[in-house]
């Protein structure tokens, strides 16, 4: 049950063109979610069939997909729905696709790490980077199967095996830290999240989460100890969620927000509109460190990363915490290459 | 459900949210509220008629109109719970009984019939399905729905065959979903997406908007029927007015009257329902009623 306080209201007009862009190319998009059935899946693909760019949503999982399809084609918006499952359906579901979203595998449960799912989630990896290649290697990949700091290297090894591989294509998706970042930073100031923003660097797990809150606007006002805990709930944020589902599961709606959010910007992006400029931070192939793939603020264009606008300024704290977390992000990104060229020769 | 407050709490928008969980929280969590959603209650499976259903979900209804009446009983209270037709009337009876009922505070989620019918028309017409706007009256179930596809802008213009087997979709939508999922549930994520695109639309009701116009079920003096589905202008204190019956067709004023008698049936199974869960609420704690 749902019990509510008034807010302010907007018109439906113009929160659309707000969420969506408007004009740009008239081009309609064919996007496919891989694990559509799953927990992030459904409502992620829930928002997504809201976009009026979309003409084409294609739902990919396991099993357990004609329902999902059925119930989301009769919502009134323009995007058809189609449904695929099992290996062979996998390519069949991406055939053609302009981006591929995917939040398919296994999630964490109490007392793990991110990156205790290797094992088991290298191989949604390994498939999604091999189906890519095969039926839609000029998509925007889009990964949410954690743990990212090892999954988008190992699906760019397999890419660049395979001879389809473009560092402007693949990302990792870390909006929901920056949607936590301004939402505790929206609370603690008192103003709207929505007005808050910040770069969120670095990677998707623990410490590698770097939120520069030096460069937070509006200004970020507390005191060290309030920063220390801060940030260090920001990146403990992912195992809040975990632990207060107590085994059922981990962030998956406030994941499927962030995903929609950051799919509709590479949709904006995709569409190419004049008037505005679209950042968002992702984890991506880089050279601003020298950890060969790292999250920093992105202008996205009509193929992918238009342009990476590097690292932020950063106080000294921060500077010191990305030396410190570096070699841990580096040892991720190795462990995820070598898996990747172990992978590279399946098909 | 803690787990799944904190996993919406980290959502970057205004607005707090809080988790509650069992019978003893129900007033907590509605105390003061401007508005109550329920979607709680058993899903249908294949097979099973939306009354089927009252069995499990009648007492959802008695549960929160009771908190409703204490907690917070200027509320406005919509339920997507099914069998929406015997629900309504089972939590008008029960906010009566507490002295708190305003027929324009009750409402009874319909809106996915429209969302279907403009989806359906619109693919039938290769046009937006968002151009698409069409009365959905009547009720909740098979042939209670009533889209007057005769009144829909643009005009549907389709033989006679082709508009028997749309209404008939459009009626049987939600076991179709019903059906696809195959025992894992009935429709969720699109009744969510009308859930929440009503709810907006009381929220822009209450904020003073002008000409916020839903079809849904309600108390209705428009029929024969004592709670019926039809276009109403929401406002601040649920609904504003009550549109006139919407003109149609010979054919589809007898699709009514076949529906009517259905939908008195179900309000009175939902009245005794109500009355017999009171009695034995009465009889466990006698000082609960006024």
């Amino acid at each position: 049950m749902l019990a509510l306080r008034l807010g302010t209201q907007i018109s439906r007009d113009r929160l659309r063109a707000f969420k969506f862009g408007c004009g740009g190319s008239r081009r309609s998009l064919k996007v496919a979610v891989v694990g559509a059935v799953g927990g992030i899946g459904q409502p992620l693909a829930l928002l997504l069939k809201q976009n009026p760019h979309i003409s084409r949503l294609s739902l990919h999982d396991l099993r357990n997909t004609a329902g999902v399809a059925a119930d989301l084609s009769h919502i009134n918006s323009r995007a058809t729905v189609c449904h695929f499952e099992g290996k062979d359906g996998l390519k069949k579901a991406m055939d053609k696709a302009d981006i591929v979203v995917v939040p398919a595998g296994l999630p964490r449960k109490p007392g793990m790490k991110r990156e205790d799912l290797v094992g088991v989630n290298a191989s949604v990896a390994c498939e999604v980077a091999h189906a890519a290649s095969a039926v839609c290697p000029g998509a925007l990949l889009a990964l949410i199967t954690n743990p990212i700091n090892v999954i988008v290297p190992i699906v760019a090894t397999i890419l660049q095996a395979k001879g389809t591989y473009d560092p402007n294509r693949l990302f990792g998706v870390t909006s929901l830290d920056v949607v936590r970042s301004k939402a505790f930073i929206g609370d603690f100031l008192n103003v709207d999240p929505q007005t808050v923003d910040l770069p969120v660097i670095g990677g998707h797990t623990g410490r590698t989460i770097l939120p520069i809150l030096s460069q937070c606007q509006p200004t970020y006002k507390g005191t060290d100890e309030e920063r220390k805990a801060l940030i260090k709930r920001i990146q403990e944020a992912g195992t809040e969620v975990v632990n207060a589902k107590d085994g059922l599961g981990s962030a998956t709606l406030s994941m499927a927000y962030a995903a929609s959010h950051f799919v509709n910007s590479l949709i904006r992006g995709i569409k190419g509109s004049k008037d505005e400029c679209i950042v968002e931070c992702a984890y991506v192939d880089s050279d601003v460190t020298e950890a060969k793939f790292f999250a920093t603020q992105l202008i996205l264009g009509p193929q992918g990363i238009k342009e990476n606008l590097g690292l932020p300024e950063m106080d000294d704290e921060e500077k010191q915490a990305l030396e410190s977390m570096l070699p841990l992000l580096k040892k991720s990104i190795e462990n995820g290459i070598k898996l990747g060229m172990e992978m590279a020769c399946q098909s | 459900m803690k787990g799944i407050a904190a996993d919406l709490s980290h959502v970057s928008q205004k607005g707090n949210v809080t988790g509650f969980t069992g019978d003893v929280e129900l007033e907590p969590v509605v105390r003061g509220a401007d508005l109550v959603v329920v979607a709680a209650g058993m899903p249908r499976l294949p097979g099973m008629q939306r009354d089927q259903l009252m069995a499990a979900n009648g007492g959802v209804a008695v549960r929160v109109a009771t908190a409703v009446s204490n907690a917070c009983p200027g509320a406005l209270l919509a339920f997507i719970t099914n069998p929406v037709n015997m629900i309504v009337p089972t939590a008008a009876e029960v906010l009566k009984a507490h002295g708190v009922y305003d027929p324009r505070r009750l409402f009874g989620i319909t809106t996915l019939d429209v969302v279907r019918s403009k989806k359906f028309i619109g693919d039938s017409m290769n046009i937006s399905p968002n151009d698409v706007h069409i009365p959905v009256i009547g009720g909740h179930a098979g042939i209670t729905i009533l889209p007057l596809l005769t009144q829909c802008q643009p005009k549907f213009k389709r033989g006679l065959e082709e508009t028997k087997q749309l209404t008939h979709r459009i009626q049987e939508a939600g076991t179709e979903v019903v059906n696809a999922k195959a025992g894992k549930g009935s429709a969720t994520l699109s009744m969510a997406f009308a859930g929440a695109h009503f709810v907006d639309s009381l929220l822009r009701g209450i904020g003073g908007q002008e000409g916020v116009i839903e079809c849904v079920f309600v108390a209705s003096d428009l029929t024969e029927a004592p709670f019926f589905a039809s276009p109403l202008e929401l406002g601040k204190y649920g609904v504003k007015r009550y549109l006139p019956l919407p003109q149609m067709s010979d054919s589809e004023r007898e699709s009514l009257d076949k529906l009517l008698p259905v939908l008195q049936q179900n309000a009175n199974e939902g009245i005794e329902f109500a009355r017999k869960s009171l009695k034995e609420l009465e009889k466990a704690a006698p000082a609960a009623l006024p």
